[in-house]
């Protein structure tokens, strides 16, 4: 695998095999401390984001591996005017895979055209960010201990939500999956990805602006904030950053084993009285993110 | 109305009513000195009315361009007076500069020197989507 652009350039084998080495890496750590010794990880940034970079650093640093980078765009030569392919030509020089993050849709598509070196799609706008699907289907993967036969709740921003995009066209590849749709009319799953992928795959959906409706039914709610960078008018931001807020009184019909994820930063639509539930999974998913990208890691620079 | 027949060129035939003044600025044209005629709401035993271009000059025509516009256009090629093939146009399943993302977070909106492709995803409804984004194209009429 060259690059990582959108989670579909990776077969199901390809996925499951991650899955694989990454819990390997959970209970043998010191197995793979020295893997990258030698090797170099560019993150570019040019969004700020703590926890994705953090994630792909701590990765790198954990297999032996070293980092560079920058954390904004302010802080490299894209504020002087330098494209995407300039930069990435560069860096190629300097580091053995990069972990790239930009506002722009397309932008990791287009540096994989001129890096000599593997490129990792950190997120483009609210287009794809293929790691934190592949750390979601790890955290599943680990609480459920199966990706088929699954009723998936997805709830919030579902409009913009690039990580609820990426993870039904995921499990839309396994056996008995159900999507739960849960949003208000204004933040709708786009037509698209409903007939593209759900559809297409024959995939059993509902719908609701309830997300006690069909609480009870769920083996993973997945929770997303509303995300005030993809909004051109502040109005609607304000009007629907707080339609869902998911509290103790709103699980009460839950299963005892609903397993409940968020990619963070969360703002409201978690209740923090529901971070000591046994159920509240999104922590924990937080930590997974980095053994998946130890794993990918390994697989880019084809490290055995 | 009488218009002269061509010698050698082309016969863009079948063309939607009202698509011509398209297809004359998508092949650039305005800028041959030879005849070109646009016929527009000729009458068609198909479809009612339709557009015709006659071009009265061999000169490399965009075929991509022209399935993309209205892919049941007819391109009958002449030499000598007479029509030696009729090309059917499909549509085609990669356009390159022919129509721009309207996406403002794409990718193609800041760094301008980028071709602009769009790749057929859904031929049953004439879907295009942005390489870069992915964002649908809005086909124009």
């Amino acid at each position: 695998m060259k690059n990582l652009i959108d989670i579909k350039d990776l077969s199901v084998e390809e996925i499951d095999d991650l899955i694989e080495v990454a819990k390997d890496i959970i209970a043998n750590p010191e197995k793979y401390s020295h893997k990258c010794d030698n090797k170099i990880l560019a993150t570019l940034f040019f969004e700020p984001s703590t926890r994705t970079r953090l994630s792909f650093e701590s990765a790198m640093l954990r297999l032996g591996g070293k980092v560079l980078g920058f954390s904004e765009a302010s802080s490299s030569s894209v504020s002087k005017g330098e494209t995407v392919s300039d930069t990435i030509r560069i860096v190629g020089c300097y580091s053995d895979i990069i972990a790239m993050r930009h506002p722009k849709e397309g932008a990791p598509l287009v540096a994989s055209f001129k890096s000599v070196v593997p490129i990792i799609n950190a997120g483009d706008g609210g287009h794809n960010h293929p790691t934190q699907t592949l750390t979601d289907l790890l955290t599943i993967k680990c609480e459920k201990n199966r990706l088929d036969n699954l009723t998936i709740g997805l709830c919030g921003d579902l409009k913009f939500g690039r990580t609820v995009h990426s993870l039904i066209s995921a499990m839309s590849r396994y056996k008995g999956i159900k999507f739960v749709l849960i949003s208000p009319d204004e933040l709708k799953l786009p037509e698209y990805v409903k007939k593209d992928v759900l559809d297409k795959n024959n995939i059993e959906y509902c719908e609701t602006k309830n997300i006690e409706e069909y609480i009870g039914d769920l083996d993973i709610l997945y929770m997303t904030r509303v995300q005030k960078e993809r909004f051109f008018n502040e109005e609607d931001y304000i009007r629907l950053k707080d339609y869902y807020i998911l509290n103790k009184d709103k699980l009460k019909n839950a299963k005892e084993d609903l397993c409940i994820l968020h990619p963070l930063p969360r703002v409201n639509e978690i209740s923090v009285d529901v971070d000591d539930d046994p159920r509240a999974c999104y922590f924990k998913q937080a930590n997974y993110g980095r053994y998946i990208r130890m794993a990918l890691i390994l697989k880019m620079l084809e490290v055995k | 109305m009488n218009i002269d027949s061509i010698k050698n060129g082309y016969v863009i035939d079948h063309i939607k009513a009202g698509r011509a003044m398209r297809i004359y600025e998508l092949l650039h044209l305005n800028d041959l000195d030879c005849q070109v005629a646009i016929i527009t709401n000729a009458k068609s035993k198909k479809t009612g009315t339709k557009d015709i271009i006659k071009i009265d000059r061999d000169i490399p025509i965009n075929l991509d361009a022209l399935g993309f516009i209205d892919h049941n256009t007819t391109v009958n090629i002449v030499k000598n007076d007479k029509i030696v093939e009729k090309k059917k146009l499909s549509l085609p399943e990669k356009i390159v500069n022919l129509a721009t993302c309207s996406n403002p977070r794409c990718i193609t909106s800041s760094e301008k020197t980028l071709d602009q492709i769009f790749i057929l995803t859904d031929k049953e409804n004439e879907v295009y989507r942005c390489k870069y984004c992915e964002m649908s194209l809005k086909k124009k009429q």
